[in-house]
């Protein structure tokens, strides 16, 4: 059944911190290459090294200017994949039973070989999580790495989703948003992380952490103004130069 | 939104087909033999057609029955069971007028009401988009059904009815446009929400993720079909239902009807063609586009 399931056991899903997101897109690259090799149709490229590429990404990385009534402009660098929400509408909206919510962990996947490919969950989705690849005309969605954060055959370090295990900055946190013992809770407490489109009452799991606060171009150092000038008349060659110039 | 041809042929020909069929399960006109299979043929082909269009834009048109098993969750799903009801008791019930002159009222009844309800889940499937705030209100399956039956009762030469009915949709028509023209502003959802940075400041897209195009934009973010927006609403009004009326008014013929109905059809998928060209997805915001 495309219902949603009443309480998932847990919450599995990813804390992105856009302080600390240096926009390098590894992410989108780690995604890709996972994705591409591993559980379900691969990723397509249209035209990939043509006049007009496209493809299938589950995970882009846009950029925000943001200017403050005061102060200088602030650059964002935001991840953007599925939210595995709550609340998810590309579930409901399924008609063959494709798309489902996992009872044990919350993430949202889609069982490609139900998939008539009819575009409907993605126009449900408020975020562009769901992108329909154009050579299986089955729909593509982040699984959060369901195939490797269970796998044994992987070291213990790697059971993590692709993104997070390469992310350089540190940016990326992955874990269980259910309980609030956490470190991925405890992040998103201490640091105020947020819902994206709160009003579209998705009820994501993935949370945001805001940029902090940055240093204001208009502070000046408060000693400043006790240190006395170092040279008060130029001497030697400039004092000269500065001379015969006021002069002319 | 993506104003995909087949989308569009399905919804404008299959309200139509649609709505004929619920005038002749009623029996309004009563007929039976030759013309009631020449009535029950052009309606069977606009809807069925219609459907068939529909299953164009899938990636897996194979799977397509798959899509009967999710009524209890989906409005898509409920559509496809619907209209196969709908189909199914009114090709029954259209055997028996034309094959042994019977009427099946009570079937006629049904089938009508399930070609209603076929109307209805098709607008529901759009109407229920939080995602889209044009297309998000009840007025999307009042305009749906009005058309549908205005449609419906032009080709089922039902004149006074006709000419009622499509006055009405136009006239939903127009409140459904002034409507959805403040809709994405009412709805809360701009880029400040989208990224949850607006406390900060005024949030302007820099760069984004990708230099090319991608199936989200092609898909969602559809901005050139706007292009002539103001005009072809005056074509879709006038095409779609007051010339149609006008031509009511006249002293009735084949001729005029069959232009009407043209004029009606032709009026509808310009206006199909905006319901979608002009419905903003919130993604969009993202992109820093609408």
């Amino acid at each position: 059944m495309t219902t949603l399931p009443g309480t998932t056991t847990r919450k599995l899903g990813l804390v992105i911190d856009l302080d600390t997101c240096v926009g390098c897109h590894a992410c989108v690259i780690a995604c890709k290459g996972w994705n591409t090799e591993n559980y379900g149709a691969p990723l397509s490229d249209q035209d990939p090294y043509g006049a007009a590429p496209s493809g299938t990404f589950l995970n882009r990385v846009h950029s925000y200017e943001v200017q403050p009534a005061q102060g200088a402009a602030q650059l964002v660098h935001f991840p953007k994949s599925c939210l595995h929400c709550e609340d998810a509408p590309c579930v409901t909206v399924c008609p063959t039973g494709a798309s489902y919510k996992r009872i044990e962990d919350g993430i949202v996947l889609v069982n490609e070989s139900d998939c008539i490919g009819c575009g409907l969950c993605a126009w449900a989705c408020p975020y562009g999580a769901r992108e329909m690849d154009q050579a299986e005309g089955v729909m593509k969605k982040c699984t959060l790495c369901v195939d490797r954060i269970y796998n044994e055959n992987l070291p213990e370090v790697d059971r993590v989703p692709a993104c997070v295990r390469t992310c350089p900055a540190g940016a990326r946190h992955f874990g269980d948003l259910g309980d609030p013992e956490s470190e991925v809770s405890r992040l998103v407490a201490e640091r105020g992380g947020m819902d994206l489109m709160p009003e579209q009452g998705t009820r994501p799991v993935n949370k945001y952490l805001p940029p902090r606060p940055r240093d204001r171009l208009d502070e000046v150092d408060v000693l400043a103004p006790l240190l006395a000038p170092v040279a008060e008349d130029a001497k030697g060659f400039l004092g000269w130069l500065d001379r015969a110039l006021e002069r002319l | 939104m993506h104003p995909a041809p087949s989308v569009i042929v399905f919804t404008t020909l299959s309200g139509a087909g649609f709505g004929l069929l619920f005038w002749l399960g009623l029996g309004l006109p009563a007929v039976s033999g030759w013309v009631a299979f020449a009535f029950f043929a052009i309606a069977f082909a606009l809807a069925a057609g219609g459907l068939m269009a529909s299953t164009f834009h899938l990636g897996h048109p194979e799977r397509a029955w798959k899509a009967f098993s999710q009524w209890r969750s989906s409005w898509l799903s409920r559509e496809g069971v619907c209209a196969v009801a709908a189909l199914l008791s009114m090709g029954a019930y259209g055997a028996g007028l034309v094959f042994f002159d019977t009427r099946l009222a009570p079937l006629g009844w049904l089938g009508a009401v399930l070609c209603l309800g076929t109307v209805f889940t098709t607008s529901m499937i759009y109407a229920q988009l939080r995602t889209v705030p044009r297309w998000q209100s009840p007025l999307t399956p009042a305009l749906f059904i009005t058309i549908a039956l205005g449609g419906g009762a032009l080709l089922a030469g039902q004149v006074t009815a006709a000419m009622a009915l499509l006055a009405l949709a136009g006239l939903v028509q127009l409140l459904w446009w002034w409507r959805g023209d403040r809709a994405l502003a009412e709805s809360g959802t701009d880029i400040a929400s989208a990224t949850g940075l607006g406390g900060i400041g005024a949030v302007r897209s820099f760069a984004p993720p990708h230099t090319g195009t991608n199936y989200l934009l092609r898909e969602l973010v559809h901005e050139v079909g706007r292009k002539h927006a103001a005009r072809l609403r005056v074509i879709a009004l006038v095409l779609g239902f007051v010339l149609p009326v006008g031509l009511l008014a006249l002293p009735f013929g084949h001729g005029i009807a069959a232009l009407a109905v043209l004029s009606h059809l032709a009026g509808i998928a310009a206006s199909r063609w905006l319901f979608f060209a002009e419905a903003e997805h919130v993604v969009g915001f993202y992109y820093g586009k609408r």
